[in-house]
């Protein structure tokens, strides 16, 4: 049972958030990712608001809790640079072909398949280039991925594009090594381009560890934004809820199928009705 | 993994063990901790009630019976280390094998989750047994999965049976059946069917994991999933175990910092043990579960089990019996012998994990993480721009050689001189050790931790300014 019908069935017989029955919701909450201390957190709040009705109160708590920064992506005049980042397998080179679906009516785009350690990384992206219509720029394998950065830059400017968006390896936020080198393909490319964004992707099943990852991750490259992948499964990404509670980084995609359409942009009303679902 | 949780454990029970006399109110709230531990690492909420639960019951029907002044800190806290090892499944399973071969095994789970790159580790741990397995590229969604697989085969030297190319055509259960065929017809002991990876409520995809199970009747079906997974773990666990169904777990990405909630929720749940872990990119980064060891790490006592294990896999039984008779001659350690213990060291995997396999690790976490694995390279290109002369004797070492070392390995001097400062240091500890304060018969069976010893202490030294090697080296 969702948490609305579960919380609405228990209000309707008894007091506005009575104990058990918030202890019932803050079960769900933490079923949902957010993780114990926000769920908690949150409860207090809820226990506090003035509203219509339970439901309206928690909606506005949570909502509360979501960031205020813009959720478009920050386009620039010329080429707008995009690196996307994250751990290993949750759905990056997926991502980044859904981005030059979304973008190419926009402008020419261009990828650039950074990711050289993945075994075929290169060539699903390559595919997905060809399915879209859009130019990949790519390495050897176990090539160094910032050169192919520099190298896809360039080609943007030969096709005055207008989009690049950059594809990196995988790779666990306590690898302090990798982590590094990321921060150096990011300087590489700020010597010729700036980069317009750095775009954390978050697989919605991940838990309390997501946290940990945004931190890491933003700390080596600052991350301006998160896409949440994944939201069709069975879990309901509470985690980036808790992300852009404890860091202020707002997600501004969520992928939501396996098709190259199955991508959006991230709306709040949404995002919290799924997951109180 | 795990280092938060063990952390908490830490904390815990250092509490329970300052006090003189445990009171019941002082279980309760250790029990409290617990709880709220297992929550932050993302165990499901309804195994943190049983665990809890049990902790409790046990512990308090435990207390009257133990006297004051005995340790009842250290009773509580077998109880959760019991409890712990029954959670993550009590016993080791291993993957069976049929009876006629090949032995059939088919992997599933989640998109990202890991599983091809788990099918060629999977393989490459078997072949290294003497198996001769097959892997079947039934993975026909994902672009380019089959390629991947394909290239990881070629790594790992085992064969590929993939006749489609994928990317969203051909069909995945005419592949495994034929793959399955195939292996026959070749005399495979062993096939490894990668497929493609499903959301758990994804029916269209289930429905083809059904049918390729239904046609190729695998052996064991395992079920592969990330470490990092949140409070879905158990649900998804669920669709899969009533879709598909699945005999094993394997978790993988076990190398994040991750505090594994998954790992102690489905087994619980599922009733399925986990038989394998992922633990890093490499492809050699692939282990048994063990349970007892897991819960002993979780507990922070460690993981010396797994570690001697390696020791032992590294280690050239021949260098290490021409080492162990140079030792019983009386001839001095040389820097050859140390290159070739750091070489093994290498073979072991990162000094990182190795570190977090000591006991305590969790509260060296950040050093361990931060250890600069590089050290170790530089080390070794010192070494060996030295002429084995040098190597043999390092008295030779004069200054103009130094100085060459130096350029050619693209060190300071500095760093030479440290390092040949402190090998003689490490020299003069042996003879120290073989005059007579070690016994001289050491027990059959520990020649490799000996042989072991002198690289693993050198490096210490070697690290000395590094406070994870400190912390180390005093826990010795």
């Amino acid at each position: 049972m969702g948490i609305f019908s579960t919380f609405l069935s228990k209000i309707k017989v008894s007091d506005l958030l009575h104990k058990p029955d918030l202890d019932d919701v803050l079960s769900e909450l933490i079923a949902a990712d957010l993780g114990a201390e926000l769920a908690n957190k949150i409860i207090e709040e809820t226990r506090k608001v003035k509203s219509e009705t339970p439901e309206e109160a928690l909606y506005s708590v949570l909502k509360s809790h979501l960031s205020l920064k813009p959720r478009e992506l920050h386009i620039q005049s010329g080429l707008t640079t995009v690196m996307i980042v994250g751990v290993n397998g949750t759905g990056k080179t997926t991502t980044v072909a859904k981005l030059a679906q979304k973008f190419s009516p926009q402008g020419t785009v261009v990828l650039a398949a950074a990711d050289t350690f993945r075994a075929a990384a290169v060539e699903q992206l390559q595919t997905w280039g060809e399915r879209i219509g859009v130019e990949v720029v790519s390495g050897k394998d176990n090539s160094d991925p910032a050169s192919v950065a520099f190298d896809a830059i360039e080609r943007a400017g030969d096709l005055s594009a207008s989009f690049l968006f950059i594809d990196t390896a995988g790779r666990l936020h306590n690898k302090s090594d990798l982590m590094n080198e990321l921060g150096k393909i990011k300087r590489v490319i700020e010597k010729v381009s700036p980069v317009s964004e750095v775009l954390l992707v978050i697989d919605a099943t991940t838990g309390q560890n997501g946290l940990q990852q945004a931190k890491v991750f933003a700390e080596a490259v600052n991350v301006t934004g998160i896409i949440l992948t994944k939201l069709d499964g069975s879990a309901r990404g509470g985690i980036a809820l808790a992300i852009e509670d404890a860091l202020d980084i707002p997600i501004k995609f969520v992928g939501t199928g396996e098709s190259i359409d199955d991508f959006a942009q991230f709306d709040p009303a949404q995002y919290v009705k799924g997951l109180l679902s | 993994m795990f280092d938060a949780l063990s952390a908490r454990f830490a904390k815990t029970f250092g509490g329970l063990r300052g006090k003189g006399k445990i009171s019941s109110s002082d279980i309760e709230s250790a029990v409290e901790e617990i709880r709220s531990a297992l929550l932050e690492a993302d165990v499901a909420q309804e195994v943190v009630n049983l665990f809890t639960d049990r902790v409790q019951t046990q512990s308090a029907s435990l207390l009257p019976t133990l006297q004051a002044g005995s340790n009842q800190a250290q009773a509580i806290f077998d109880v959760v280390n019991a409890e712990l090892i029954s959670i993550l499944g009590s016993e080791a399973r291993r993957i069976r094998f049929a009876k006629n071969p090949p032995t059939v095994v088919m992997l599933a789970g989640l998109q990202g989750a890991g599983k091809t790159t788990l099918a060629a580790k999977l393989a490459k741990f078997y072949k290294d047994q003497g198996n001769t397995p097959l892997l079947v590229a039934a993975d026909l969604q994902r672009p380019n999965a089959v390629t991947q697989l394909q290239v990881l085969g070629q790594q790992i030297d085992v064969p590929v049976f993939a006749p489609e190319q994928g990317n969203g055509s051909g069909s995945a259960v005419q592949v495994a059946r034929d793959g399955v065929a195939f292996a026959h017809s070749k005399l495979h002991n062993m096939v490894i069917v990668d497929t493609a990876g499903r959301l758990g409520v994804d029916d269209e995809l289930m429905d083809e994991a059904i049918a390729i199970r239904n046609q190729i009747k695998p052996d064991e079906i395992l079920f592969v999933i990330d470490a990092m997974i949140g409070q879905s773990a158990i649900n998804t666990a669920r669709a899969f175990q009533q879709g598909v169904g699945f005999d094993g777990l394997v978790l993988t990405k076990l190398d994040g910092d991750a505090r594994g909630g998954a790992a102690l929720s489905i087994t619980e749940i599922i009733k399925r043990p986990i038989m394998f872990v992922s633990t890093g990119e490499k492809i050699s980064d692939f282990d048994l579960f063990y349970p007892d060891r897991m819960a002993s790490r979780i507990l922070g006592l460690g993981d010396v089990a797994t570690l001697a294990e390696q020791a032992k896999k590294a280690l050239n039984p021949e260098t290490t019996a021409k080492l162990e008779e140079k030792f019983a001659r009386g001839d001095d350690f040389t820097l050859e012998d140390f290159l070739e213990q750091l070489e093994a060291m290498a073979k072991m995997g990162s000094m990182g994990k190795l570190l977090s396999m000591l006991p305590g690790a969790a509260s060296m976490k950040k050093q361990i993480e931060n250890f600069d694995e590089s050290e170790i390279t530089r080390t070794k290109a010192i070494v060996q721009s030295m002429t084995p002369h040098e190597r043999r004797d390092i008295k030779v070492l004069n200054g103009t050689r130094r100085s060459r070392i130096a350029r050619g390995s693209g060190r300071a001097v500095s760093e030479v001189n440290s390092l040949v400062e402190r090998f003689s240091a490490a020299q003069k500890a042996m003879k120290q050790m073989r005059s007579g304060n070690v016994p001289a018969g050491m027990p059959a069976g520990m020649p490799d931790m000996r042989s072991a010893k002198p690289a693993v202490a050198h490096k210490k030294k070697s690290k000395s300014g590094n406070p994870a090697k400190r912390a180390a080296e005093e826990r010795e």
